[in-house]
């Protein structure tokens, strides 16, 4: 059997003329994300001209100022140029990563979002592959003992899941699990990533995980469900399909014919899938992080609301879209390497 | 429309109002939706709207469930139980009308989407598909900062942001419909586009959209709820803002579970109310759909 | 000693509104070496029969009776032992040109592995090549996927892949339906080259009796999940007993020959509904000689001539003549 796989593999890498479709579906794909990424820069551009009032103002807010010292102001912002030229400063400033300065912080956007960024990945990324893991592996169960009682279970606890939105239930084990409530005590810290008094080394990893467990179980509880839901479709299609019969027929063992047949199978459109809620996740971390506190780019996000923080939120907004846009078109070659019938063509 | 056309229809409704009640979880969702639009309804006679003014509270301040306040007070001694059947008329009305803005332009963008060809279908589809990828919460709260808190703009932004579902499923469904022969006929007799979409096309993909609007609702409630509470709220109370005063007021670590439980739990009551409903309306539905576009 | 024999076997669903019987006591006998045909309408229960031959119908599905395949009563076996029957005693080839093939694998692995799972050899490189050879196929499109091959060459896929454990009977399930006709009579003429080099014997099912009649020995006709006619191919399909075996004969005319196309065709009706079958004889609602006595006579198969069975009232009246 191996031999036959090598022999594909190698045949496969060695560049064909499906290779070479391949690159060109890539870039194509590409071109695709670039064009969504230049949309959302324009909406951008766009939606954030709609702001009511004058942006000078909103920037000195409590601050009095002269007309001159306003229209030295204006100038620098660029506010005195005609709005196409405004437009091309803006395309310029945005490519070269130049967001602008805080109103709140007086600090450079980049910056801040620099520094968010990290925490922001850390919770997300975790999340979301404990959902992905815990997401699959019980779709997978729950499809293949069609009807049953886990399976029964695991379709009821997912609606309720969908139906509960994500803050909530981040108030609720806040007030359980780390506040702790009546009898129960409260186990976990209730805000932010690190303690005050942060540990060094080692120490510091623990603490930062300690930190991280009622987040990343918020997240993770209301991501799974989607996950677990998809899979779960996806594994009932196949498991009708003839080719599972055939590899019955041929005297497999049943976990066998699960896991080499059923489940690539219902894979494929799965991860797909996987990819595309992408932005459902980050609704859910924007959420997790504001009850939580937890320092990332969804904290930073909704605080600049409450300004509102102009630049922050286009800055942010931007570089979140973009994530987003890239983990889609990811998606999309992820999906061209993995299924065959779809890689000659 | 003649009375044939309507004894039809009605023996329509009768064969789909006989397979719904075979539905448990869609039958039990429908009476938990009926009763809180009618507790939302009935709200202005079984209490006052002073309750919610701040100077006029009565009870403690975030005091426990009693006999006088059956779920306890807020932060300001105000009766939480009243703040709620308040709150639940400002988040069903947002939670509906921004369902029906999602589905109105979901529905237009779709079948538009698959009733042309060429560069128009194009487009659509590349907008719907851009739509689909951002983050919904993300680019709602943008638009609610900029525009403003008010109803209609929390409506607008939720709208807004949640049409491209609904556009791909109304989209797949014409592409079926368009596909069988008497569409072909039409064509062939002179039917415009405009005649086609709204006599054929319309009325076949009316039950895809009924379904899909219950579950349009269900995120909806979700979507204002959370709108509301990072802050994006609409001016007036509604549940998700309630808890947002909670958190502020730090009911989470003071113990204060009434506060965070009551309205929390009207929120999932209600949309798992509208989502298994809609499941159930999708279950009926489905098997005539199946029919419809052979 | 037959090779195959099926005792009174009888399946029934469980479905949520009650039971549906899609077999109703079905008994024959399969010698080694005989290609058995079993034609029907969809709906009459010959997939149905043919599934649970290798026990492969879902936990739904109630079976009854005794299938004795080479002595041992596959509905007795314990499931290791019925593993190992599976595809080395009796193997399976489906409509191949749908979803018979795993699409994600490729056609090489999928006719190895029978041989590896019954480990019959540890280098299956060289028999893949022979196989595909057999089937006229060259030993590269072993690296092939099912999608780059056209219907006609999956269905020779499906072939190799149940010749592979030399098996002694083949069970084909409705082989050519979704392949053109000149494909298909190429497929048809390669398996009984094959099976008749062998020795092997086949049940094949379909509804177009005239393959059936070409490639089978025997040819059996189900009709609400019954056996109402069996007999030697030719004889049944040409001169048949039961009025719908000779309705479905009649289906298929003699290309180029004037009775047959005058003559009038086709069946009016439904096939009766599973759950609500009619008293007595299944078939006598649509039946065009159906006699009086049969909405009430309970039929079975008797003796219609030389190594004949039918299910029909009249062959009583023409047999005692």
């Amino acid at each position: 059997m191996t031999s036959t796989i090598d022999t594909g593999l190698a045949a496969d890498l060695a560049a064909g003329p499906a290779s070479r479709g391949m690159w060109r579906y890539a870039l194509t794909k590409l071109g695709g994300a670039l064009l969504s990424i230049v949309m959302v820069v324009i909406a951008t551009f766009f939606l954030f001209r709609l702001i009511p009032g004058d942006p000078v103002i909103a920037y000195t807010r409590d601050v009095p100022l002269s007309p001159d010292q306003i229209n030295l102001l204006r100038k620098q912002m660029g506010l005195d140029q005609p709005v196409p030229q405004q437009f091309l400063d803006f395309l310029v400033r945005t490519f070269t990563f130049d967001f602008g300065t805080s109103y709140e912080y007086r600090r450079p956007v980049l910056d801040l979002i620099g520094e968010r960024f990290g925490p922001t990945l850390l919770l997300t990324g975790v999340g979301v592959i404990i959902s992905v893991a815990l997401g699959l592996w019980q779709g997978t169960r729950a499809a293949w003992k069609h009807g049953g009682r886990f399976d029964r279970y695991s379709t009821a606890v997912s609606l309720v899941l969908w139906s509960v939105p994500t803050f909530w239930l981040g108030l609720l084990l806040l007030m359980t699990l780390a506040s702790g409530i009546g009898p129960i005590p409260g186990l976990f810290p209730t805000r932010g990533m690190e303690s005050v008094d942060s540990p060094d080394g080692f120490a510091y990893v623990l603490d930062v995980a300690h930190h991280m467990v009622l987040p990343c179980l918020t997240l993770v509880a209301v991501v799974y469900a989607q996950y677990l839901l998809v899979m779960r479709s996806s594994l009932l299609d196949e498991i009708g399909q003839d080719y599972v019969v055939t590899a019955r027929a041929k005297g497999l063992r049943d976990d066998l014919v699960r896991r080499r047949h059923a489940v690539p199978n219902a894979l494929l459109p799965t991860v797909t899938l996987v990819f595309i809620h992408i932005g459902f996740v980050v609704g859910g971390a924007v959420s997790v992080e504001y009850v939580y506190s937890w320092p990332g780019l969804g904290l930073l996000f909704v605080e600049a609301i409450k300004g509102p923080d102009f630049p922050v939120m286009q800055g942010t907004f931007i570089v979140v879209c973009v994530a987003v846009i890239i983990m889609n078109t990811l998606a999309d070659v992820l999906y061209h390497v993995l299924d065959p019938r779809v890689r000659s063509t | 429309m003649t009375t044939i056309a309507w004894q039809r229809r009605r023996a329509g409704l009768g064969r789909f109002w006989a397979e719904f009640r075979k539905q448990r979880a869609g039958v039990i969702g429908g009476a938990i939706l009926l009763a809180a639009v009618a507790l939302a309804l009935l709200t202005p006679l079984l209490s006052d709207i002073s309750v919610m003014d701040v100077t006029k509270a009565t009870g403690q301040k975030l005091a426990p469930p009693s006999f006088e306040f059956p779920l306890g007070t807020d932060e300001s001694g105000r009766s939480v139980l009243e703040m709620i059947m308040w709150g639940s008329r400002v988040s069903l009305f947002i939670g509906f009308l921004a369902a029906l803005l999602s589905i109105g332009i979901g529905t237009v963008v779709g079948i538009a989407a698959g009733h042309f060809r060429g560069w128009l279908s194009a487009v659509l589809m590349r907008v719907t598909d851009w739509f689909l990828v951002l983050p919904s919460l993300v680019l709602a709260l943008v638009l609610s900062a900029i525009l403003g808190g008010s109803g209609a703009t929390i409506i607008l932004a939720i709208g807004i942001t949640s049409w491209a579902t609904t556009a791909r499923l109304i989209r797949a469904q014409t592409l079926a419909v368009e596909a069988r022969p008497y569409i072909e006929r039409a064509k062939a007799l002179g039917a415009g586009h405009w005649h086609i979409m709204s006599r054929h096309v319309l009325p076949n993909v009316a039950p895809l959209v009924l379904a899909n609007t219950t579950l349009q609702v269900a995120s909806a409630i979700v979507a204002e709820s959370t709108l509301a509470f990072l802050g994006a709220t609409s001016g007036s109370t509604s549940w998700g803002s309630l808890l947002r005063g909670a958190y502020d007021w730090g009911a989470a670590t003071k113990g204060a579970w009434w506060y965070i439980l009551s309205p929390g739990v009207c929120i999932v009551a209600v949309v798992l109310a509208f989502t298994l409903c809609g499941r159930a309306l999708e279950a009926v539905l489905n098997p005539r759909l199946r029919g419809v576009s052979r | 000693m037959s090779l195959l024999e099926l005792d009174e076997l009888s399946i029934t669903y469980r479905i949520a509104s009650g039971e549906v019987p899609a077999v109703r006591g079905v008994s024959l006998a399969l010698a080694p070496g005989e290609a058995l045909g079993i034609a029907g309408e969809s709906g009459s229960g010959k997939s149905t029969l043919a599934m649970a031959l290798l026990r492969l119908l879902p936990a739904t599905a109630r079976v009854e009776g005794k299938i004795m395949l080479g002595g041992e009563d596959i509905l007795a076996m314990k499931w290791g032992r019925l593993r190992a029957v599976r595809w080395a005693e009796a193997s399976i080839v489906f409509q191949g040109a749908q979803h018979g093939l795993n699409p994600v694998r490729r056609i090489g692995e999928q006719i190895a592995e029978p041989l590896i799972i019954h480990e019959i050899t540890k280098n299956p490189d060289k028999r893949v090549a022979e196989l595909l050879s057999q089937v006229g196929l060259p030993a590269w499109r072993a690296r092939s996927y099912p999608h780059e091959l056209s219907g006609g060459q999956r269905q020779r896929v499906m072939i190799a892949m149940a010749l592979a454990c030399e098996p002694r009977l083949i069970i084909a399930d409705e082989p050519t339906t979704a392949l053109d006709v000149m494909v298909q009579a190429q497929v048809l003429t390669l398996i009984k080259g094959l099976i008749a080099e062998r020795g092997i014997s086949m049940i094949m099912i379909s509804h177009d009796l005239s393959v059936l009649a070409d490639m089978c020995d025997r040819l059996g006709v189900m009709y609400a999940g019954r056996l109402v006619e069996v007999g030697p191919s030719h004889e049944v399909f040409h001169d048949a007993k039961h009025p719908y075996s000779r309705a479905l004969a009649a289906a298929f005319p003699t290309v180029g020959d004037p009775v047959s196309r005058l003559a009038p065709k086709g069946l009016g009706g439904d096939p009766p509904d599973p759950m609500d079958l009619p008293a007595g004889c299944p078939f006598h609602p649509r039946c065009p000689v159906a006699l009086p006595g049969c909405a009430s006579l309970d039929v079975q198969l008797w003796r219609a001539g030389d190594r004949r069975e039918a299910a029909c009232v009249h062959v009583l009246e023409t047999e005692a003549s």
